[in-house]
């Protein structure tokens, strides 16, 4: 999620080698900037193999467009709390079925705009509280625009900026259960955080620049980095961080809540007080 | 372990496709190593499987689990005196390749020595019953987790018939068909080398008729499943298993085989023109995952109603979803009220103890008192007649002393020490 025309659109056809996503702008069309931030779910059913996965890929177009942007977070927050609630009413239901239909987001990838400086306070306000419920993966969005040497300062400033807030971003820290993952996910926090890519899928319109990038290069931008993440070799991983940690916690403060109606905890608010009591 | 992982492969190639648009993709993206993830993690955490064996004393339950996993599963043989039927439960963690199970063995103690059998499907039942609540209990937390449980509820039961060559015995008949419903069972033969072939099999046949007949659900291998349908629609066909096991190993040329050596000759225990024990491995192997969902659906089952009991509802009484605050609420008032009942049954009973304890002490002291009191007597008694003796009472004091050298005086000391001479 990000604001309007950092190519996230672009990104996840490219990921997903297909037009999985439209882009949300034409090229000579007046693009009216939205009041709110809409939330636009696609799903699709892909197969390779002989796997099949249903994928489903939500935009946030207008997020961060707005003069002010207080509490712009609050629909994607809530949209992300309505998956696990949807989640929690069929597994409490008596008569359930065998598989829950899971609609939960796995994982949420945040474009920062290629400034080159810091993060700026909605990103790291955005982050914070976003990373406490789902699994954020932070991507720097057209990073062909930052030579070699800004990128990695600009890195740097990044991951010393989440450190400092106490953001903890995909992978978590406190998930690495040995040293083999410690190692993998050491190596995956220090280079896959920054992504730069440039969309040459020619249904796109050959969107080519004369001194050339290559989105498949890993020396010009980490693009396969991040698809490796994403999808080889972390997918159940980011699955499985869901369901056991974040789920749980939401699940947790969902039966906190004892006479208050049920949307306070929408707004993703802590719930009152983690007595482990029983049910 | 390659039946393990072509099963988790299995698994997840079943994915659901409800409506959605199937898109094409133009190079490849690399989520059919998705399979590979999930096993990878599965491995990494271990598998665990836990069976139930039935049967009378000596029908062979320890013999056949050591030759179906070739590990001595070392026990004391039980006695035919117990009054009532337990389980006992143990636990072996074995590794294949890289694969670890921890593979849990429950057998039944005493089954079918009473005099009386009629309550010996009970303590079954409340086992199997135990495992599920354990599971339900720890699903039903506020602060949970779920993915390092150690599961205990029991994924398949060999029920061991006897090798009587006739038909079943009423006893079979009544605790498989309390099982029937909670956990899978797979019916076997115990002991199957002392039944010749042709007679095994007219006893296979009567077997399955009067499970038939009587309604009994027994495990059935699936068949849905092209790779596994063909191999497991003709071990269908060999229900019940008839499995001879031995802990013992018997040297047959230059190798050790696991074997029964008789005058007459050696029953191989992996022979399979000998016996059955090898086919039901190889099923049990390929059928564990499936083995697992059915478990799991007996247990929602086990599920609902329990909830059903403790008076939960999923639509109110209008035909309306009832709300989640309402169905936690009322949930949580029940199982508080249970939970309030049993505290007050136990504190009732812990007071009933303390007064008995207490009558039991006074009464103890009360003896204890009486006797003091006659001791106390006696020994007064005696003292006086020791201080007679030794004393003189004169003019309110105790004078001790005694006749002199000379035979004519005697001298008297007060017991502060002063003298008196008469």
């Amino acid at each position: 999620s990000r604001q309007s025309g950092l190519g996230k659109s672009t990104m996840v056809n490219t990921l997903f080698k297909s037009k999985v996503s439209r882009k949300s702008s034409q090229p000579g069309q007046e693009e009216r900037i939205p009041k709110t931030v809409q939330l636009q779910s696609i799903t699709h059913v892909i197969e390779e193999k002989g796997v099949k996965m249903k994928l489903t890929v939500t935009d946030t177009p207008g997020f961060g467009d707005q003069i002010n942007n207080e509490n712009c977070w609050d629909p994607i927050i809530k949209y992300i709390n309505e998956q696990y609630e949807r989640y929690l009413r069929e597994e409490i239901l008596i008569s359930r079925k065998r598989k829950i239909p899971d609609t939960r987001v796995h994982g949420c990838v945040y474009f920062v705009p290629p400034t080159g400086h810091w993060l700026r306070p909605l990103d790291l306000e955005f982050m914070r509280r976003l990373s406490k419920i789902v699994n954020v993966v932070p991507v720097i969005a057209k990073a062909d625009t930052l030579t070699l040497e800004e990128r990695a300062e600009f890195k740097q400033r990044i991951q010393e900026d989440l450190k400092t807030h106490a953001i903890s971003v995909y992978p978590q820290e406190d998930f690495d259960q040995d040293p083999e993952d410690r190692a993998l996910n050491d190596r995956i926090r220090v280079s896959a955080r920054v992504l730069g890519r440039r969309g040459l899928i020619p249904a796109e319109g050959g969107a080519q620049v004369p001194w050339g990038a290559l989105v498949e290069n890993p020396a010009h931008c980490e693009f396969p980095l991040l698809r490796d993440l994403l999808i080889r070799s972390h997918l159940q991983d980011l699955k499985d961080i869901t369901h056991n940690v974040h789920y749980e916690s939401y699940r947790v403060r969902r039966l906190n809540e004892s006479n208050r109606p049920g949307l306070s905890s929408l707004n993703g608010l802590p719930g009152k007080g983690e007595a482990s009591s029983h049910l | 372990s390659a039946y393990i992982f072509s099963c988790i492969c299995l698994l997840y190639l079943s994915h659901q496709n409800d409506g959605c648009r199937t898109l094409p993709l133009s190079m490849h993206v690399g989520f059919d190593s998705l399979p590979d993830q999930l096993l990878k993690k599965s491995i990494k955490q271990g598998f665990c499987f836990n069976i139930l064996c039935i049967g009378e004393t000596g029908i062979g339950k320890s013999a056949l689990m050591s030759s179906l996993f070739n590990t001595n599963f070392e026990d004391s043989p039980s006695t035919h005196f117990l009054p009532s039927v337990r389980l006992r439960a143990q636990s072996y963690e074995i590794q294949e390749s890289n694969v670890l199970l921890k593979l849990t063995f429950v057998k039944t103690v005493g089954f079918g020595d009473q005099v009386n059998k009629a309550d010996s499907y009970l303590p079954i039942v409340d086992y199997i019953d135990a495992q599920f609540e354990a599971y339900l209990e720890e699903e039903l937390k506020v602060m949970r987790s779920l993915f390092s449980y150690h599961d205990t509820r029991i994924h398949v039961c060999l029920y061991f018939i006897s090798p009587t060559g006739r038909s079943l015995k009423n006893i079979d008949l009544l605790t498989m068909r309390s099982l029937d419903s909670k956990v899978n069972i797979i019916p076997v033969i115990g002991k199957a080398d002392s039944i010749s072939k042709t007679e095994l099999q007219e006893f296979k046949k009567k077997i399955m008729t009067e499970l038939v007949t009587n309604g009994i659900q027994i495990y059935q291998f699936p068949t849905d499943d092209e790779t596994v349908s063909e191999m497991n629609t003709i071990t269908n066909g060999h229900l019940p298993f008839a499995v001879v096991g031995s802990m013992e190993k018997v040297k047959i040329g230059n190798k050790m085989v696991r074997a029964r050596q008789y005058p007459w000759g050696i029953v191989k225990v992996e022979n399979e023109s000998h016996c059955d024990t090898v086919k039901l491995r190889r099923m049990l192997c390929t059928n564990m995952e499936d083995l697992r969902e059915k478990t799991c659906a007996y247990y929602e089952l086990y599920r609902r109603c329990r909830l059903e009991k403790l008076g939960c509802k999923d639509v109110g009484p209008e035909n309306e979803p009832v709300s989640l605050q309402e169905v936690f609420e009322a949930k949580r008032l029940e199982f508080f009220l249970e939970m309030e009942r049993k505290e007050e049954e136990i504190k009732q009973r812990f007071v009933q103890r303390v007064n008995e304890k207490a009558a039991m002490l006074e009464e103890a002291e009360q003896q204890a008192t009486l006797e003091n009191r006659l001791h106390r007597e006696v020994l007064s008694h005696n003292t006086w007649r020791y201080l007679k003796d030794k004393y003189m009472w004169h003019l309110g004091t105790w004078f001790s002393g005694g006749v002199g050298s000379d035979g004519l005086t005697v001298v008297f000391h007060d017991l502060k020490g002063l003298s008196m001479s008469k």
